[in-house]
């Protein structure tokens, strides 16, 4: 099942494309990580998801197939959006009351327990709790609606280092626990390498990279040699290409049994280096690869 | 994971029950219970002052139209004394802005909070669903607005009786009464309703609460204005040609119809 399945899809705002000719599908059972520079269309594509914008062009579906913002895709997603909106003159108590009424299903116990192990007192208001515990509290209401897609708009933008790590243990420990699938947008990149086991890159309102990271990483390789003979090199694509004085690095399309040619080395690649080196080419778009949906049989085949 | 996640759902595919509407009355009431609160403070405030104000009122045209003879000083004073008493209330534009009021202070924020304190990304993503959602608020609190104006109109109709009864003697032929038609009966009530849904509709276009208000309060005032202008000329023109298509009761025509006709 895809939780996330997009093709075409297109959301204006004026006269500027937010997002457009978007083709996703994001299997079930990852941490996905959306990462892009601020504006890139990463809110666009999770308001689009959830149903609290509709396409200009295209379609998107959740769930294995479900329209969003329907009954049936709203009862299975929680999102949490960026700086968690929450009632702020309302307690951390009404706030689990109004979510449990405004659901099917809502582990009041789970919330509660949750709630003390973090020390957030259920009768202070929201507007009264730091940042991090605003985030805590959002992110325990949505997790306490038992979803199956758990959508994180910037979650940890705001939060101090210690904060951001505590919100990331409880998402892996709900993915874990619960098997709650997970689609996180972030520019905080060094935080993803830890937690995201799949990568799509958006950069000007266009899906620029998307795969599982191990996939990814195998795929792309760190060549370094000579910078007079960088010519030389031209039986990948190159992603990014760096030069100094003596030496240029390649970011190339290749996997470790490709050939190097002599006198150049090769490492892997490091998720941070990928995503920075295709944010900071925005043309390298262009190139064929990994942007193009994988289709079903590929995803079969990793169950 | 992902068969572990299937088998920990065998519900997911069952037909989905929506939440019910009643869960939906508890938060609509925690989160406007203090705007309803001070709408009742407010109108309660208004119902005792008409109903004290009115007692006196009452009182006051019983014992002129009972003085005889009409002709004398002490009926004449009786006479002053009841037409003097009409105070701020009397030409209802106190009456008028509430509506607007209401419009503003309960309508308009309904919607405009959510979007300008950026809530409803949370409202809206939850089980329940958002068109039910703006349902399950619109819909209780027009009613209760609605139907607490319409209480206040019957006391309205009551206080302002002496002013209309047929044949009242006391009142100056330029009567002010062009303006009560909106405070009696069902309008009142309506204008009400009217406002609270302008309010609503405010909150939704313009996304930002104080704004929403007075664009509510803008547009009830246009709309009062072209209704006074216009549409109750119109109908008052309208049902004094059709009360005097029928045989006149005995000399009592003279109040309401005479009055718009000459035009």
């Amino acid at each position: 099942m895809n939780v996330i399945e997009a093709s075409g899809l297109g959301k204006r705002y004026g006269s500027t494309w937010a997002l457009r000719e978007c083709a996703l599908a994001i299997p079930a059972g990852h941490v996905a990580a959306l990462v892009g520079p601020n504006g890139a269309g990463k809110t666009t594509l999770l308001n689009l998801a959830v149903g609290l914008a509709t396409p200009s062009a295209g379609e998107v579906t959740v769930l294995g197939g479900r329209p969003p913002g329907s009954p049936a895709a709203l009862d299975g997603i929680a999102f949490v959006a960026q700086d968690t909106p929450m009632y702020k003159n309302l307690s951390a108590a009404d706030m689990l009351h109004l979510t449990r009424n405004l659901n099917r299903r809502f582990d009041q116990r789970y919330a509660e327990d949750r709630l003390a192990e973090l020390g957030i007192p259920l009768k202070r208001k929201a507007g009264k709790l730091s940042g991090g515990q605003q985030a805590q509290l959002a992110l325990t209401l949505a997790l306490a609606r038992r979803p199956r897609l758990l959508l994180l708009d910037e979650p940890v933008a705001m939060l101090d280092p210690i904060a951001r790590h505590d919100f990331m243990a409880t998402v892996l420990t709900a993915m874990a626990d619960d098997g709650v699938s997970v689609l996180l947008s972030s520019h905080v990149l060094a935080e993803l390498e830890r937690v995201a086991d799949y990568l799509i890159l958006v950069s000007r309102g266009r899906v620029q990279v998307a795969g599982e990271v191990e996939d990814l990483l195998a795929s792309h390789r760190m060549l370094t040699g000579p910078a007079a003979e960088v010519g030389r090199y031209a039986r990948r694509p190159v992603v990014r290409l760096s030069r100094g004085e003596a030496q240029a690095h390649l970011l190339v399309r290749a996997t470790a049994d490709d050939p190097v040619p002599p006198g150049w080395e090769t490492h892997p690649v490091g998720l941070e280096e990928l995503a920075l080196a295709y944010l900071r080419d925005p043309a390298a778009a262009a190139l064929p690869g990994p942007a193009r949906i994988r289709s079903a049989e590929p995803s079969e085949l990793t169950r | 994971m992902t068969t572990l996640t299937v088998a920990a759902r065998p519900e997911e595919n069952v037909t989905l029950r929506p939440v019910p509407w009643r869960r939906m009355a508890w938060v609509t009431w925690r989160q406007h219970r203090i705007a309803l609160t001070a709408v009742a403070v407010f109108l309660g405030a208004l119902a005792v002052s008409l109903w004290r104000v009115g007692i006196g009122l009452h009182h006051a045209y019983a014992a002129a139209a009972a003085c005889r003879p009409a002709t004398s000083p002490l009926c004449d004073q009786l006479q002053t004394s009841f037409t003097r008493m009409d105070g701020f209330l009397v030409n209802g534009y106190v009456l008028q802005a509430v509506p607007a009021l209401i419009g503003a202070f309960a309508g308009a924020p309904v919607l405009a909070r959510e979007l300008e304190t950026g809530t409803f990304r949370y409202a809206w993503t939850q089980g329940f669903g958002r068109w039910r959602w703006t349902l399950a608020k619109l819909v209780p609190l027009a009613i209760v607005v609605t139907a607490a104006a319409g209480a206040l109109s019957v006391l309205c109709s009551w206080y302002y009786r002496p002013y209309l009864t047929t044949g009242n003697l006391f009142l100056p032929e330029e009567s002010p009464l062009a303006n009560l038609f909106v405070l009696r009966g069902v309008a009142f009530a309506a204008w009400t309703l009217a406002a609270f849904a302008i309010g609503a509709l405010a909150g939704m276009l313009i996304r930002r609460v104080v704004p929403a208000m007075a664009a509510t309060l803008a547009a009830y005032i246009g709309l009062a204005f072209a209704t006074g202008l216009y549409a109750s000329t119109t109908y008052r023109r309208w049902s004094s040609r059709t009360s005097s298509t029928r045989p006149p009761p005995r000399g009592s025509s003279a109040s309401g119809g005479q009055g718009a006709a000459p035009r």
